[in-house]
């Protein structure tokens, strides 16, 4: 892994970025997000808390027209079926990363320490454009979004448990604030993950390279040394 | 639809689930080129049958899941007189104005299945029955709820009085209005699970399901059938109009 490759004088090492348990648990998650947004947006539509319904192409469920002859009705059935599987996938796979990310030492090492200092200093610097991306670490506005979309999906799960079983749970649902409460809680945490992926997936178009990593794991880096260009 | 409907509809029931799931199938086959195009003009990979396969499949083990999580014991929530919503909203597969509006000189509960005394009732029989009210939340699977207030005999003393087995795996009704639905044994029994007769201190409007309605408030509102014309108690599983449509058949509040 560690060993030096050469290429027309040139100096580089394979270093590994992202585990793969931060991997198969970054892409099942992102599965999961998926499809409960998709299936959580046809199911807002049945009964809108807004002035507004998702457009039915971004939502999942079912084509309408075929769905129709399958469920009769518009897809509600299908996006409920797609909701309440995928909810599996999301918490077998949150709750695997939660722990294994305790105990591995892994949330200390790449998501602490958090100063609201350096949140500030490396926001200024991100917004002015001089914010240096360091393969391998994390700026202090990184690990503040990524430990506040863990939260956030903690209680988007946890408000949706309340929707889910208002009599089993009822404290949970107490704590929301009641059934009604608690679906526009549910629906701002979507909000919420929504901004991120938003954020995220701009972030990631801005500096490509650190997609590659994501996916096999390891990133090359120059080890040149500056001095004569020979070893 | 209704040309399975009878009296013998929760024998039927199991049997018109698969009929259906069968026309399903039949369909799909003679569709495969119109999913196929769906695919790939990226419409939607619900509508695929390995993918129907799973998503039906993951509905049943819920269905398991929450038989596990429902607590006989734990009450739904209830609320004071003055949490009630004046304005109960109405919802059924057809408008309000075509409710079916059944005549008390002839209208009868037919008992099937594995009860010891089959005999019908009749409403005036029905409405001696001893009563308790709740105000509690009706949740919509759609999203919306209200609270409201009913009252009628618990369906465990009912249960209990017709003699029927209370080891078989479920209660079905069948509906005036060709609406079937099913709860597990646990839930039936549960002591908010009532016959209800009244609803906000009347009689049960038409609209609610008169003369009599199945009020479960440990479950959505599609599993609280109105206009209940026939009950049978059955170990062999009996569907529901929605459940036989891709609504999970437990739907546990």
């Amino acid at each position: 892994m560690a060993e030096a490759v050469e290429s027309q004088g040139r100096y580089a090492r394979y270093v590994v970025l992202h585990s793969p348990f931060v991997r198969v648990t970054h892409w099942l998650n992102a599965l999961a997000i998926i499809v409960m947004i998709g299936s959580g947006w046809r199911i807002y539509n049945q009964e809108p808390l807004f002035g507004f319904e998702f457009p039915v192409w971004m939502t999942l469920g079912g084509e309408p027209r075929i769905s129709q002859h399958w469920h009769n009705e518009e897809g509600l059935a299908g996006a409920l079926q797609w909701h309440f599987a995928a909810m599996w996938l999301l918490v077998v796979n949150l709750l695997v990363y939660l722990v294994y990310g305790l105990a591995s030492g892994h949330f200390r090492r790449a998501l602490l320490p958090i100063r609201p200092q350096a949140i500030g200093r490396d926001l200024r610097a991100a917004l002015s454009g001089h914010l240096a991306h360091k393969l391998g670490e994390r700026n202090a506005v990184q690990k503040a979004m990524y430990v506040g979309v863990v939260a956030i999906i903690v209680l988007t799960v946890l408000s949706g448990l309340s929707i889910w079983k208002p009599v089993q749970f009822q404290e949970l649902t107490a704590a929301f604030g009641g059934y009604d409460v608690a679906r526009y809680v549910h629906f701002f945490c979507m909000t919420a993950v929504v901004l991120f992926i938003a954020v995220h997936l701009t972030l990631t178009a801005l500096v490509p390279k650190v997609l590659p990593p994501m996916i096999t794991g390891r990133a090359k880096i120059d080890i040149t040394p500056d001095l004569g260009g020979r070893p | 639809m209704s040309s399975l409907l009878g009296p013998d509809r929760g024998i039927l029931g199991a049997q018109a689930a698969s009929v259906r799931r069968l026309q399903r199938r039949g369909f799909l086959k003679g569709s495969l080129s119109l999913g196929a195009l769906a695919m790939l003009t990226g419409c939607d990979v619900t509508d695929n049958e390995p993918v129907q396969r799973l998503l039906w499949n993951t509905s049943f083990w819920n269905d398991r899941v929450q038989g596990w999580l429902f607590n006989p014991n734990r009450l739904a929530p209830t609320y004071p007189e003055s949490a009630v919503d004046r304005v109960f909203r109405y919802n059924a597969f057809y408008p309000e104005e075509q409710a079916p509006m059944l005549d008390p000189a002839t209208y009868k509960l037919e008992l099937s299945g594995s009860i010891g005394d089959k005999r019908p009732w009749t409403v005036d029989q029905l409405y001696q029955l001893p009563r308790t009210s709740q105000i509690t939340r009706h949740v919509c699977v759609e999203g919306w709820s209200r609270i409201g207030k009913w009252s009628g005999c618990p369906l465990r003393i009912f249960l209990e009085r017709i003699g029927a087995d209370l080891t078989a795996k479920y209660v079905g009704f069948i509906c005036a209005d060709g609406y079937y639905t099913s709860i597990d044994m646990p839930s039936a029994l549960h002591p908010q699970t009532i016959m209800a007769f009244t609803f906000a201190d009347q009689v049960l409007p038409r609209k609610f399901g008169y003369p009599m309605k199945i009020r479960v408030p440990t479950k959505l509102g599609f599993k609280n059938p109105k206009f209940v014309v026939a009950l049978s108690v059955t170990s062999n599983y009996p569907g529901g109009f929605w459940e036989d449509y891709g609504y999970n058949w437990f739907s546990g509040s």
